[in-house]
C-alpha cells in the first residue's frame, strides 16, 4: 500500500484530489472485468489473458491489431510442413533475475495444459504439437499433420520460469511463483479491489510508460464512469455507449475508439423440418422455412444495419458483411453489409413460398453484448414490417447460453433463431469460420458454436484445405472463399455489425485501442 | 438459558439442512456454468472436460451427496471460476462487509434514534414533520440511485469524497479494517451511508412511534411529578423502553444489511462479499452461490438468538425459556 502514501499525503489530499493525474508516474485504470487468477495458465478468458500479458511475454505477441509480431521468439518459420523452428530472444531475464532460454520454454508447454481446476485451459492450443529442445535458444515443434495456424496458438501461451513449473495457481496469485518477463513486474492482487503492478526496468520490448499500474475492479457501468469524473481512476474501459456523447463533450477527458475482432450476428435453425419457434400465422404448424436460403437472405434484407448502427449503438458499431472487418487475414473482399431493402425482401418470401409471412420467435442474452437486446428488439420489428410476426424473449446470459447451445433434446440447440457475438480470438477468419459454420462433428471439433447447423460439404471441403495450407496467401484465398460460401452463398449467418469499443481517458492520455478488446497498461500513452 | 439456547442451535442446525437442499437443487436447475466459464475457441472435446471436471455430468442427487458428504467436513466446494474454497473466498471477502454494515447499523442508531425521539416529542412542529417526510424519501428511493446520485454530487461535483474502492486498510487482529485510516473512513462514509439510508428511516419512524406512545405512559408522568429532569426522563425513562422494538428490528435488519448490501457494494465497488455474490451470480458459480447463501441462513439465526438474549437483559420480564415446554 505504499503507493499510496505518495499520491495521498493525507485524507484531505485523497479528498481533495483534483482531476488532473493523479502522480505523473502512477496510472489507476477503472476496469470492467477482474481476472479469476494471476496463473496465466489457469483460465484462457479475456480477462486473464489481458492481465498476465503485463507480467508475461509470448514467444509471438499479438499487436493491437492482433497482428504477430515478434516476442520471445525473434524469428519463427516452417522448416517443412510438419516442422516449425523458433529462434529465442537472447539477454533476456527474468523479474527474478534468471536468465531466458529454451528450458523455460519447455517447462511451460509442459504447465499450460494441465493446470489442476482449470475452467477453460490452453490444452487447446497445444494439443498435436510435440516440442523439442535443439539448442538454449532453439525450439523446434512438430505437428502429425500440416498445421498453418502455429504462430497464432503460440502467441496464446504466456512463457513462465522454468522454477515455476510446479507452481501451484495459489502461488501465481500471491506472486511467489510470479515472475515473468513482461512490462510490468506484480506486486500485488487483493481480489475485488485491485492489482497493483510496477514497471520492470530490464523488459526487452518499448519501455514501460508508467512506474506503477493499479487496476480497480468496477464491473457497474455508470460507478465506472463517474470514478473517471471524479478523478479516482486516470483511464476506464468499456464506456458504456449512452455515456459516449457525454464525455465526448467533457473538456477534461479523451475517448479513444477501436473496431474489435468481435461481429454480432444472427444463427437460423438448419437442422430442424419442425422449428420450435416458427408457426404459420394462425399458429399451424408449418415446415421451418429458415431452411429456404432464400428465406434466409430475405430476412438480412430486411434488417437495416444503418438504422440499427446509428439509433442503437449510438453510432458507435460498423455494419457487417461477413465475420470479420476489413483488414483481417482471410476476410473475402467480395462480401459487403447487405443493403436494406424491404421490397425485395418480401419478394424473395414470395419466390420461396411464403407470400404472407410466418410467426417466430426470436431468441437473444441482455447482459452480454453491447445494447443486445435492444438490438434484437429493433430486428424483430423490422421482420415485422415484412410480414414475419416476430416477438422476442431475451435472457441473462448465463440462462441463454446454455439453452442456444444444448438446451433441447439430445444437446441440440434449442431455439430456432438467436443472436449471439464472436470475436476471433485468433485475430484471423478460421476461428469463426471453424466455429460457426463448419459442419457440427464432436470428434474432428468443428462447429462447436454452430447453434445454427449449417452444413455444406462444399464449404467444409474449403474450409479444411484452408487448416491443412502452410502458404498464406493461398490459405488467406481459401478463407475468403468459404466465407462466400457459407455467408455470400449460403446465408449460413446473418452478419449485424462489428462492436466498436471505447476506452475513456484523463485530458493528456490515449489508448492504441485494440481489436480484442484487451486493456493493456502498455497501450495507454501520454499524448503531446 | 442454556436448555434455550441449544435447543434453538439444534433448531438451526435443521433450518440450515433444508436451506442447502432448497439452494443447492434451485441453482442447479438454472443455466450452465460452463458457457460462462469457457473460452468461445475451444471445442467439444474440451468443453466436455470442463463439465467433467466440475462434476456437472452426475445426476444432480450424486452432486448434491457429495456437497453434503464434504460439507460435513467443513468443505462447501470449491469456486468453479477461482478454483480455491468457496468457503475461503467468502470468509476473505467478510470483513469489509462486516465493516460496511456495523457502519451502517451504527449511523442508523446515531442518526435514527434522536431524530425519531424528537419528533415524537413535538409531533406536529414543522421540523417533525421534515424529518418524517425525509424518513419516506428514505424508504422509498431505490438504493442504487441514491448511491449514484451520492457519487455525482460528492464524487463527481463537489469532489468532497472519493467515488468507489475501499481506500487504505489497516490490519488488526489478521483482520483487514478501512475504518481507522482517513483515507479508509473517507472511502467507507458514502456507501455506508447509502446502505443505512433504509434503516435510518425504518428506526426514526420506530422511535417516534415508541416515543409518543411512551410519553402518555404512567411511569413518564410520574417521572415527571417526581420533579425529574425532562432530559433525565427521556434519556433513562422513555429511551430504555423504546429500545426494545429498535433492538428488535435492528437485529433482525443486520441480517438483511449483510446480505443485501449487494446493490451498495456493486455502486460504490466495495470488495466485500456482496460483490462476490452478485460475480458469482453472473458467472454461475453455485458453490459460492450455495456457500454464501448457508453462511447468511448462518448469519440471521446467530443474530435471532443474540436478539432474543438482548431482549432479557434490556427488560428483565423477559425469561428466556422454551414455548414448547
Amino acid at each position: 500500500m505504499h503507493f499510496r502514501k505518495t499520491l495521498a499525503v493525507g485524507a484531505v489530499a485523497a479528498l481533495l484530489s483534483m482531476p488532473g493525474l493523479a502522480s505523473a508516474e502512477t496510472l489507476t485504470i477503472g476496469y470492467g472485468s477482474e481476472p479469476s487468477a494471476i496463473d496465466p495458465h489457469y483460465h484462457n478468458l479475456t480477462p486473464n489473458n489481458s492481465m498476465a500479458a503485463h507480467i508475461f511475454s509470448r514467444l509471438i505477441e499479438q499487436d493491437e491489431k492482433q497482428r504477430l509480431t515478434p516476442g520471445l521468439a525473434t524469428e519463427w518459420k516452417a522448416v517443412d510442413e510438419l516442422t516449425w523452428e523458433f529462434k529465442l530472444r537472447k539477454g533476456v531475464k527474468f523479474h527474478d533475475g534468471s536468465d531466458f532460454n529454451a528450458d523455460d520454454v519447455m517447462a511451460t508447454v509442459k504447465r499450460a495444459p494441465n493446470v489442476p481446476n482449470s475452467p477453460s485451459s490452453f490444452a487447446l492450443y497445444l494439443k498435436g504439437k510435440t516440442f523439442e529442445k535443439v539448442d538454449d535458444y532453439t525450439i523446434r515443434i512438430k505437428t502429425e499433420a500440416p498445421y498453418p495456424l502455429m504462430a497464432v496458438d503460440i502467441s496464446t501461451i504466456h512463457i513462465i520460469s522454468n522454477e515455476a513449473v510446479d507452481a501451484s495457481t495459489e502461488d501465481f496469485n500471491s506472486g511467489k511463483a510470479t515472475a515473468g518477463t513482461g512490462p510490468y513486474k506484480f506486486v500485488e492482487w487483493v481480489p475485488g479491489d485491485r492489482v497493483v503492478l510496477e514497471r520492470y526496468d530490464g523488459y526487452h520490448g518499448d519501455k514501460p510508460e508508467w512506474d506503477k499500474v493499479v487496476y480497480k475492479p468496477i464491473k457497474s457501468g455508470p460507478s465506472r464512469v463517474a470514478a473517471l469524473l471524479a478523478g479516482d481512476v486516470d483511464f476506464i474501459d468499456n464506456v458504456p455507449t449512452i455515456d459516449i456523447s457525454r464525455l465526448e463533450k467533457d473538456p477534461n477527458l479523451s475517448l479513444s475508439q477501436g473496431i474489435s475482432n468481435r461481429v454480432i450476428y444472427l444463427h437460423m435453425d438448419q437442422f430442424r423440418e419442425d422449428s420450435p419457434d416458427i408457426t404459420a400465422k394462425d399458429g399451424s404448424k408449418i415446415k421451418n422455412p429458415l431452411l429456404d436460403a432464400r428465406v434466409r437472405k430475405a430476412l438480412s434484407m430486411a434488417i437495416s444495419r444503418d438504422l440499427i448502427v446509428e439509433r442503437v449503438m449510438e453510432g458507435v458499431a460498423i455494419p457487417a458483411g461477413q465475420l470479420l472487418p476489413e483488414g483481417f487475414f482471410g476476410v473475402s473482399p467480395n462480401l459487403k453489409p447487405e443493403a436494406y431493402d424491404p421490397e425485395g425482401a418480401k419478394k424473395l418470401l414470395a419466390e420461396a413460398g411464403y407470400p404472407d409471412g410466418f410467426k417466430m420467435k426470436v431468441h437473444g442474452p441482455n447482459d452480454r453484448y453491447i445494447n443486445d437486446a435492444k438490438i434484437l428488439e429493433a430486428v424483430a420489428q423490422m421482420f415485422s414490417r415484412i410480414g414475419i410476426e416476430t416477438s422476442v424473449e431475451t435472457m441473462t446470459k448465463s440462462v441463454f447460453f446454455k439453452r442456444a447451445s444444448r438446451g433441447g433434446p439430445d444437446n441440440s440447440p434449442e431455439f430456432s433463431f438467436v443472436l449471439v457475438g464472436w470475436g476471433s480470438g485468433t485475430g484471423e477468419a478460421s476461428s469463426p469460420l471453424k466455429s460457426l459454420l463448419a459442419t457440427y462433428n464432436k470428434d474432428k471439433g468443428m462447429g462447436s458454436s454452430n447453434r445454427g447447423r449449417h452444413s455444406n460439404p462444399e464449404f467444409d471441403k474449403v474450409l479444411d484445405e484452408a487448416l491443412a495450407t502452410v502458404d498464406d496467401d493461398k490459405r488467406a484465398m481459401l478463407l475468403a472463399k468459404a466465407t462466400d460460401i457459407g455467408i455470400g452463398q449460403d446465408q449460413g449467418i446473418i452478419p449485424l455489425h462489428y462492436q466498436v469499443n471505447t476506452w475513456a481517458a484523463k485530458k493528456g492520455l490515449k489508448y492504441n485501442a485494440r481489436t480484442d478488446e484487451r486493456t493493456y497498461a502498455m497501450g495507454i500513452v501520454t499524448s503531446k | 438459558m442454556s436448555v434455550f439456547i441449544i435447543r434453538r442451535l439444534m433448531q438451526s442446525v435443521i433450518v440450515v439442512a433444508v436451506m442447502s437442499l432448497i439452494v443447492f437443487v434451485g441453482v442447479n436447475v438454472v443455466g450452465d456454468p460452463v458457457d460462462m466459464l469457457i473460452n468461445p475457441e475451444a471445442d467439444q472435446a474440451e468443453i466436455e472436460r470442463v463439465i467433467r471436471d466440475l462434476g456437472l455430468d452426475r445426476p444432480l442427487h450424486e452432486q448434491y451427496l457429495y456437497f453434503v458428504g464434504n460439507a460435513f467436513e467443513g468443505d462447501l466446494g470449491k469456486s468453479f471460476v477461482f478454483g480455491e474454497s468457496a468457503l475461503k473466498l467468502i470468509v476473505q471477502r467478510m470483513p469489509a462487509t462486516f465493516e460496511l454494515a456495523f457502519s451502517a447499523l451504527l449511523m442508523a442508531i446515531v442518526i435514527g434514534v434522536p431524530f425519531g425521539v424528537y419528533a415524537g416529542m413535538r409531533p406536529n412542529a414543522i421540523s417533525s414533520r421534515t424529518i418524517m417526510a425525509g424518513s419516506i424519501l428514505g424508504f422509498s428511493l431505490p438504493t442504487f440511485w441514491v448511491g449514484l446520485m451520492m457519487i455525482m454530487v460528492f464524487a463527481v461535483m463537489l469532489g468532497w469524497l472519493p467515488s468507489t474502492g475501499r481506500g487504505d486498510t489497516v490490519e488488526i487482529f489478521g483482520i483487514e479494517v478501512s475504518f481507522l485510516t482517513a483515507d479508509g473512513l473517507s472511502h467507507l462514509l458514502m456507501p455506508a451511508l447509502n446502505l443505512a439510508l433504509l434503516k435510518i428511516s425504518l428506526v426514526i419512524r420506530l422511535a417516534r412511534a415508541g416515543t409518543r406512545e411512551a410519553m402518555h405512559q404512567d411511569y413518564v408522568k410520574f417521572a415527571r411529578a417526581k420533579g425529574l429532569s425532562e432530559t433525565r426522563v427521556i434519556l433513562v425513562h422513555v429511551l430504555k423502553n423504546i429500545m426494545i422494538p429498535v433492538v428488535t428490528v435492528l437485529g433482525l435488519e443486520f441480517g438483511s444489511l449483510i446480505a443485501f448490501s449487494v446493490v451498495t457494494e456493486t455502486v460504490f465497488a466495495w470488495p466485500g462479499m456482496g460483490k462476490l455474490l452478485i460475480d458469482a451470480l453472473h458467472n454461475l458459480d453455485r458453490p459460492i452461490i450455495v456457500a454464501y447463501l448457508m453462511m447468511i441462513v448462518l448469519v440471521f439465526v446467530i443474530i435471532n438468538l443474540i436478539v432474543d438474549i438482548f431482549y432479557s437483559v434490556l427488560d428483565p420480564r423477559v425469561r428466556l425459556k422454551d414455548a414448547g415446554q
